[in-house]
């Protein structure tokens, strides 16, 4: 099977993620990595080519030409090619306008599938797959923990508010898969080494066709209008275990009448 | 102004995040109507009159029953193309996020989630929501109609506010690829486990507990303090632990007195069912983990040595 797995390189995690006061977008100085989430939809694409006799996982990426560098951990893990499109006028880019340059950029491959990560760790939209299928016109089932591609069609588990669903769809279909899904493997040193040949197509919007209204600030419909810091959360405390963390904890409960 | 609330159902009742929506919309804009999509649901509207609706659209087909997301973008899209609504809402759920990001997709119209609140300002609406999760809030704003909106579960409660509740049926018409994808199986609970929500003290485990098996140690810990267990999604999705367990967005929304939180990253949709807690206590060994951002005691360590520690100290104080 063809499988294209959408994947964004986000800011890593930690202390020193912020919005850029200036633009009032995610500041991306910092470093930088492949969403983790996305490592799951990976796996999945992996597997399911290597239990099924073949095929082929095509990771597809709008960011900057520095994403190249995380793309290279994907096809370190397996996937056989890379397309990021990378073009200045894609930055800021909604969810209109990131749905619209993404999935013309899956039509040119016509997969049988395309996977995406259950959110992107920095814009936690968990909202992206629904309108690239909507713009794809192909069926689409989120929140996947378990899944079966047999006969042309795949069946799904997903959980909701209300408990498990199961979902059949045909293919080509849409899937976004929970981090529970499985286990992203790591990949090998051999992988690593092959990775920087395996073909990495980078591509711009005039090459996909897209008009410039439809990308970056002139295709988004949103804004972001104001900034502000949190709320304190007041008297917090924070201690490493060096063994002695047990004896602070329970103090502490003593000391609010918890135990 | 005008808006449009989408009221999602389960079973024979309107959602309570759709009904706080839809209260809270109706405060903000009197030209505020409802749109319940299903098959059978005539019944509903009542309700949603209750809670504000000037007007309720009901899409009623056999079609519908199911609740999957991209008819439901056919029916709401063919709606706003003839009435034209400014705003059009959600409260956030698996089944709402999909409609929303398929609708946003059709009608090229600009979406924002995870918002914790609404505001008129002008004659435009601007939505309040925080960020990069929850380290810095945003004011934020749709720069064309319609304005679509996702809505933070939990954010408003439902309040009793009567509106006229117009009834009017909405003609279906559906695209052949929104029909795709079928429920074979719709919303089943697996398995059955204690209840949580009653529990003055929860310690939830996470996948950093790294087995089933650990979830022992903290049932003996939790049977110490009086307490209950509670868990994430991933150890669910996972089968480690039982839905009934389970905090978050699609699991309990709980506010114990105390809430321990052992190997939780701490992701937004975990924090939406914990975050009224009154104090949380987290055992993290990444120093960066996101739970350490809303807790009152954070540890950073080995949850195995100090749940051990610990559960050995409350037994030895309790005799
Ligand atoms: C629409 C939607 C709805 C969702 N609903 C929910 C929901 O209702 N509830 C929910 O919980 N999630 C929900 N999620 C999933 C959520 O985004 C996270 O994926 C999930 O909460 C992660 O669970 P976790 O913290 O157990 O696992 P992880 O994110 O994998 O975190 C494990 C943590 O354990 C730590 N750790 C590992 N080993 C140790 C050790 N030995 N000692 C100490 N710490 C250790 C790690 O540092 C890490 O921080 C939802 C997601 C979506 C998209
Ligand atoms: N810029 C991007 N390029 C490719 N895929 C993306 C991009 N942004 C998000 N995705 C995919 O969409 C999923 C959900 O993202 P979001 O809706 O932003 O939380 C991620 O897990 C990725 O699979």
């Amino acid at each position: 099977m063809k499988i294209a797995v959408c994947v964004k390189e986000v800011p890593d995690s930690g202390p020193l993620r912020r919005i850029d006061p200036d633009t009032k977008r995610i500041d991306r100085s910092g470093d930088r990595s492949l969403n983790a989430f996305d490592l799951n939809a990976i796996e999945e694409a992996l597997r399911l080519n290597e239990a099924g006799g073949g095929g082929e996982v095509v990771l597809v990426c709008l960011g900057p030409d520095r994403a190249l560098e995380s793309l290279r951990k994907g096809l370190a893990m397996g996937a056989d090619r890379a397309v990021l499109i990378s073009d200045d006028a894609a930055a800021g880019s909604d969810l209109v306008a990131t749905s619209y340059v993404l999935a013309e950029a899956i039509k040119r491959e016509s997969p049988d599938l395309v996977f995406f990560g259950q959110q992107a760790g920095d814009s936690d939209g968990a909202v992206l797959w629904a309108a690239v299928a909507d713009r794809l016109q192909l069926p689409v089932i989120s929140q996947v923990s378990e899944l079966e591609v047999a006969n042309g069609s795949v069946t799904a588990k997903r959980q909701t508010e209300f408990g498990y669903d199961r979902i059949q769809a045909p293919l080509p279909a849409v899937l976004a898969v929970s981090d529970a899904l499985n286990e992203p493997r790591y990949p090998s040193l051999k992988g690593i080494m092959g990775a920087k040949k395996k073909p990495q197509e980078v591509v711009s919007l005039a090459d996909l066709g897209v008009p410039a209204d439809r990308a970056g600030q002139a295709g988004s419909r949103t804004t972001v209008t104001a900034l502000h810091p949190p709320p304190s959360r007041g008297d917090t405390q924070k201690i490493e275990d060096d063994g002695s963390a047990a004896q602070k904890i329970l103090e502490y409960l003593m000391e609010r009448k918890l135990v | 102004m005008s808006t449009l609330v989408f009221l999602e159902h389960h079973g024979s009742n309107i959602t309570k995040p759709s009904l706080g929506v839809l209260s809270k919309a109706a405060s903000l804009d009197p030209d505020t109507s409802g749109i319940i999509i299903g098959s059978g649901v005539s019944g509903l509207a009542a309700e949603a009159a209750r809670y504000g609706a000037a007007r309720v659209f009901i899409a009623d087909d056999a079609r519908l029953e199911a609740p999957l997301p991209q008819a439901r973008v056919d029916v709401i899209a063919g709606l706003v193309a003839l009435h034209g609504f400014g705003n059009v809402l959600f409260g956030a759920s698996v089944l709402a996020s999909d409609i929303a990001g398929g609708l946003a997709a059709r009608l090229d119209a600009g979406l924002n989630w995870d918002l914790a609140d609404l505001a008129v300002e002008g004659d435009t609406l601007v939505g309040k929501r925080s960020a990069l999760g929850d380290t810095v809030l945003v004011d934020v704003g749709w720069s064309a109609e319609p304005r679509l909106g996702l809505i933070r579960a939990g954010s408003f409660e439902p309040a009793e506010t009567p509106g006229a509740g117009a009834v009017e049926q909405v003609a279906v018409a559906l695209e052949d690829f929104s029909v795709k994808a079928q429920m074979v199986e719709q919303a089943h609970e697996e398995q059955t486990g204690p209840s949580i929500e009653e529990a003055d003290i929860l310690v939830a485990g996470g996948r950093g507990l790294g087995s089933p098996e650990a979830f022992k140690e903290l049932e003996g810990l939790a049977a110490l303090l009086g307490g209950a267990v509670a868990s994430t999604r991933a150890v669910v999705d996972s089968g480690w632990y039982p839905y009934q367990t389970q905090v978050g967005q699609t699991g309990k929304t709980v506010a114990p007195k105390l809430y321990i939180a052992c190997g939780i990253s701490g992701a937004i949709q975990h924090k939406v069912g914990m975050q009224s807690s009154q104090i949380i206590v987290s055992i993290n060994k990444d120093p960066n983990a996101a739970i350490f951002d809303f807790s009152d005691l954070s540890v950073v360590g080995d949850l195995h040595a100090v749940i051990s520690k610990l559960t050995a100290l409350v037994a030895e104080r309790k005799g």
